[in-house]
């Protein structure tokens, strides 16, 4: 039975004799094998040589700070309540009189922690993020030797002092921070 | 004495293949019982991967629901986003700008290339040739660099969003995707002169798992896995989205209904779909990628079906909305679970041996079965 009427007539020619060999069709898969030993290869030697990613890959987060190493993050909680994994934890606390020098706004995260494992990289945080302080880096592959290492805690993710060590700061931050020096 | 089939009897015998058994990609548990080595019945066994998606959408917000689905049919994802990322539009009654519509479109074909070609070579490897595996590969890994470069991700993209896409394409998105294009039209000729005219291959495909068109329709199959047997099932073409009402191309439809029409079908829809790109990637138009919309999505009240054509067949999302930010109720129609459960019905008197062609043309993912 049809069901329809739109199905097209293929072209099924039936096979020649050649082609029905079981030998000429193994040396001419042979033949496709053996001409790919002088192509280019496409495999890359992963841990020795890595690829470099694009602007937009969505690899592990980083915490920024403002140009003058200052923690930018307020503990808003706006990146929790867009996470759909429900990864984002945090706890506030006020900015004494004297800690100017570590956190930028009266208000800073006293605990932040992204459990990785529960992290889908879907870049909703920092898209939710008012203050540019979290982004999502160009780092993927995570290791750990148990579960507890996964969940990262504020010193895992925050970025390095760019005043104190400016190179490590601008290999952390990559491409993908739009605004790294702007307050 | 022919004994009845589809019947347990003494001397049977039943084997477990799965749920870690390299050719039934990924937890699929399938209990078969043996007359010698004549398949009687086939019953698969589900709930190895299944993680209540559909429960779990009820507590997102209509944003965050989409990434969920991701991780169903993952080698659709694109596809998978995009139908609920139009049922959502279809409750907010939001325009969709016109970039965004034709971004979306070359999003979705060149997942259902990348897709078919996984099945490709997943399927040649399952059947014994292993160098199609790798040549599969090569070419999909040249898709993910592209997704890479504008979706920020290569495997679980979360483009989509309501309104539109994540982000405006790569500057090099074009010129990349027709180097690509280029490349392809090659390779799928190398492909066919590798495995569709090899003669060993054809004697394993043709001729097994045979599906009529009237069991396709009544065991609600869709997709290359209906089109095998003639049965006009394309979404595309009959409730066209997106900008595929404007767009040339063919349903692929064989008449064969066995597994060499199944395994036809996805290598001429490859083609349909780099005919279709081709139409699309001089034309996109400029404007917005995204449409304004609020910051909170509310559905108004009332229940909301959109559906699109995946590389596996159709997928339908179905929302019913009280009108708050989450879901009351979500449902997905996967096309994988239809296609599966005829899987017993092709398979009963054919022999052990055949049974690997026939699940590798019907293309199971199983995390979209399992959802």
């Amino acid at each position: 039975m049809q069901l329809t009427q739109r199905a097209k007539q293929v072209d099924r020619r039936p096979m020649t004799q050649l082609e029905k060999l079981y030998l000429w069709n193994i040396a001419k898969g042979m033949w496709i094998t053996i001409s790919h030993l002088f192509k280019r290869k496409v495999t890359i030697q992963y841990p020795e040589q890595k690829r470099t990613f694009s602007k937009v890959f969505r690899g592990v987060q980083i915490l920024n700070r403002d140009e003058e190493g200052r923690e930018r993050c307020t503990a808003c909680g706006l990146c929790a309540v867009a996470c759909p994994a429900e990864a984002i934890t945090m706890e506030a606390a006020e900015r004494q009189p004297g800690e100017e020098h570590l956190y930028k706004e009266e208000k800073y995260a006293a605990k932040y922690e992204i459990n990785m494992l529960r992290c889908i990289f879907c870049g909703y945080c920092e898209e939710a993020c008012p203050k540019d302080a979290i982004y999502l880096s160009q780092t993927f592959a995570q290791a750990n030797y148990d579960r507890k290492g996964f969940i990262y805690k504020k010193e895992d993710l925050l970025i390095p002092n760019p005043k104190e060590d400016p190179d490590a700061y601008q290999r952390a931050v990559g491409e993908r921070v739009t605004k790294p020096l702007s307050s | 004495m022919l004994e009845e089939v589809g019947t347990t009897t003494e001397g049977d015998l039943i084997i477990n293949v799965g749920p870690q058994h390299p050719a039934t990609h990924g937890v699929l548990h399938l209990v078969i019982t043996l007359n010698g080595e004549t398949i009687k019945k086939v019953e698969p066994h589900l709930g190895f991967i299944h993680r209540s998606i559909e429960k779990m959408c009820e507590s997102l917000t209509y944003r965050q629901f989409i990434y969920v689905t991701s991780r169903m049919d993952y080698l659709s994802a694109h596809i998978n986003n995009h139908a609920c990322a139009l049922c959502v539009e279809k409750g907010l009654q939001a325009e969709i700008p016109a970039r965004a519509q034709v971004i979306r479109v070359l999003m979705d074909e060149l997942t259902r290339i990348a897709s078919h070609e996984l099945w490709w070579g997943a399927m040649a490897m399952d059947l014994g040739a292993f160098t199609p595996f790798f040549h599969a590969f090569r070419e999909r890994e040249t898709i993910n660099d592209i997704m890479e470069e504008t979706c920020g991700a290569r495997l679980t993209m979360n483009y989509m969003v309501p309104g539109g896409v994540m982000q405006d394409i790569h500057p090099n998105f074009q010129r990349r995707v027709k180097e690509f294009m280029q490349l392809y039209k090659r390779k799928i000729h190398e492909y066919d002169e590798m495995v569709t005219g090899n003669i060993i291959f054809q004697n394993r495909m043709k001729n097994v798992g045979y599906l009529s068109p009237e069991d396709a329709v009544s065991y609600g199959c869709s997709g290359p896995t209906a089109r095998g047997s003639g049965v006009s099932c394309d979404i595309r073409k009959l409730y066209p989205y997106e900008v595929y009402s404007k767009l040339e191309f063919d349903e692929i439809l064989e008449t064969g209904g066995d597994s060499f029409a199944r395994y036809m079908v996805r290598i001429r829809e490859m083609q349909q779909s780099i005919r279709i790109i081709e139409q699309l990637i001089d034309n996109i138009p400029e404007g917005d990628f995204q449409a304004k919309t609020k910051a909170v999505l509310k559905l108004p009240k009332g229940e909301f079906y959109s559906r699109v054509e995946t590389a596996r067949g159709e997928f339908g999302v179905y929302i019913v909305s009280e009108g708050g930010t989450t879901p009351y109720r979500i449902k997905f129609r996967s096309p994988g679970f239809s296609n599966l459960s005829v899987l017993d019905h092709i398979a009963r008197g054919s022999k052990l041996g055949d049974m690997v062609a026939m699940m590798g043309t019907l293309d199971l993912v199983i995390p979209d079965i399992d959802r």
